[in-house]
């Protein structure tokens, strides 16, 4: 069940491209306005639908079931902490739940990526990702696991 | 300069008959666009779908005072005031260019129809013209550097252009190049006066004449948009979404508690 942005909600905001765990969220080049450009990869986390303050962003099925009617909707009311679910079943069954916002603020704890040093070409050759290993609190490092070992316990 | 109506000094050069002739070859090129644009992306043909699916749906009946009264909202609240921009920068941004174009189009109006002959036009008229322009450098080069979400969201460079820009850039193109071509009047410098003139004139052309491919057409569309957004949740179909919270007590202060401290 992908997102999907209704054009004539969004504003371009630009709040769903900021909170996508997937990156996949983007600025359409031709209009300005909120795009999933790979639906194949959303996995449905709800993320930008909640976040968006228009309610411009639906999530639907493929299109093999998407047909049948039914609908998940979102309502994301930040002023009262609380997070509205509605879903409508295909059989015309309705089932309504609230559920209290559990995150930080909206707006608040974000990285500030843009002011950190740029990374040197051996770290871009890293397997490791960005802020590892001081972002695991682990102080001995990564554990280093050698060719030879991956090889034990796979059986072809 | 500020006081000076520039197209009474330009009525030297080119005759007021050909200036008003290109204002409504604009207002032309505005009004076709937008039905092309209409035509074209079936604009029309949503909305009443939609509002149809919306009246399938509704839990009460809106009538026509309700409507009229909630007309008169969208245009205080959502037309004239952007509120519904949930960023008081892009509100204020737009807020300046909204207004600074209003100023610039319909001063430029009727400097050209009735003032363009004679040299005592109100200074009032130069001077709003003038304000108009730089209202619309002000917001306009603040979403464009700062406040638009290729940059602030995406993190592009100001300088990237796509298709989308071509709205903005050819606002800012027009004030930035009327305001140029004014001072240069006032100073007379002639070669330089021309160039900038030209550049107005073109920049002004695209923006009323790119309409079918650029966002000009939103200023027509977004108060619909918005009224149908409040008639929704009027009749109660809500656009689907589940009505508000009843803010139930066993949530506690929710987002307002205090932050965690675990980690």
């Amino acid at each position: 069940m992908p997102t999907f942005v209704y054009m004539t909600r969004c504003d371009g905001c630009g709040h769903c491209v900021d909170i996508c765990p997937s990156d996949i969220m983007h600025i359409d080049k031709t209009i300005r306005r909120a795009v999933n450009i790979e639906p194949n990869m959303c996995w449905e986390c709800y993320s930008c639908v909640k976040a968006c303050p228009q309610n411009a962003i639906d999530v639907r099925g493929y299109a093999d079931f998407a047909p049948l009617g039914h609908s998940v909707r979102v309502l994301r009311e930040e002023e009262k902490g609380t997070i509205s679910w509605k879903i409508k079943f295909r059989d015309g069954r309705e089932k309504n739940f609230l559920s209290p916002i559990t995150t930080k603020p909206w707006g608040e704890n974000i990285p500030k990526l843009g002011d950190l040093e740029m990374p040197d070409q051996n770290a871009l050759d890293s397997q490791l990702l960005c802020f590892e290993p001081d972002a695991l609190n682990v102080d001995t490092g990564l554990p280093v696991i050698s060719k030879d070992k991956l090889k034990e316990g796979v059986y072809y | 300069m500020i006081t000076i109506n520039p197209f009474s000094e330009l009525s030297a050069l080119i005759p007021p008959l050909a200036m008003q002739a290109y204002v409504i070859l604009m207002v032309i090129f505005v009004a076709g666009g937008t039905i092309l644009d209409m035509a074209h992306k079936k604009s029309a043909k949503y909305f009443f779908q939609n509002s149809q699916k919306a009246k399938k749906s509704a839990t009460n009946e809106v009538s026509g005072s309700e409507k009229v009264s909630i007309a008169f909202k969208t245009a205080t609240n959502e037309v004239l005031t952007s509120s519904e921009f949930c960023s008081t920068k892009r509100r204020v941004a737009h807020l300046l260019t909204m207004y600074g174009f209003l100023l610039f189009i319909v001063t430029t109006v009727i400097m050209i129809f009735n003032y363009s002959t004679t040299s005592n036009t109100p200074s009032i008229l130069p001077l709003l013209w003038h304000l108009g322009a730089a209202m619309l450098c002000v917001g306009g080069y603040w979403f464009w550097f700062f406040i638009r979400v290729d940059v602030a969201a995406e993190g592009n460079k100001w300088y990237r252009v796509v298709r989308a820009d071509l709205f903005v850039l050819s606002l800012l193109a027009t004030c930035s190049f009327a305001l140029i071509w004014s001072y240069l009047q006032a100073s007379g410098i002639a070669g330089w006066q021309t160039l900038f003139f030209g550049l107005f004139i073109l920049s002004s052309t695209i923006l009323f004449g790119g309409v079918l491919w650029s966002k000009f057409a939103h200023m027509f569309f977004k108060p619909a948009a918005a009224f149908q957004k409040r008639i929704t949740k009027a009749d109660g179909s809500r656009e689907n979404l589940p009505a508000p919270a009843d803010r139930p007590e066993q949530f506690g202060l929710g987002i307002k508690r205090e932050a965690p401290r675990h980690y």
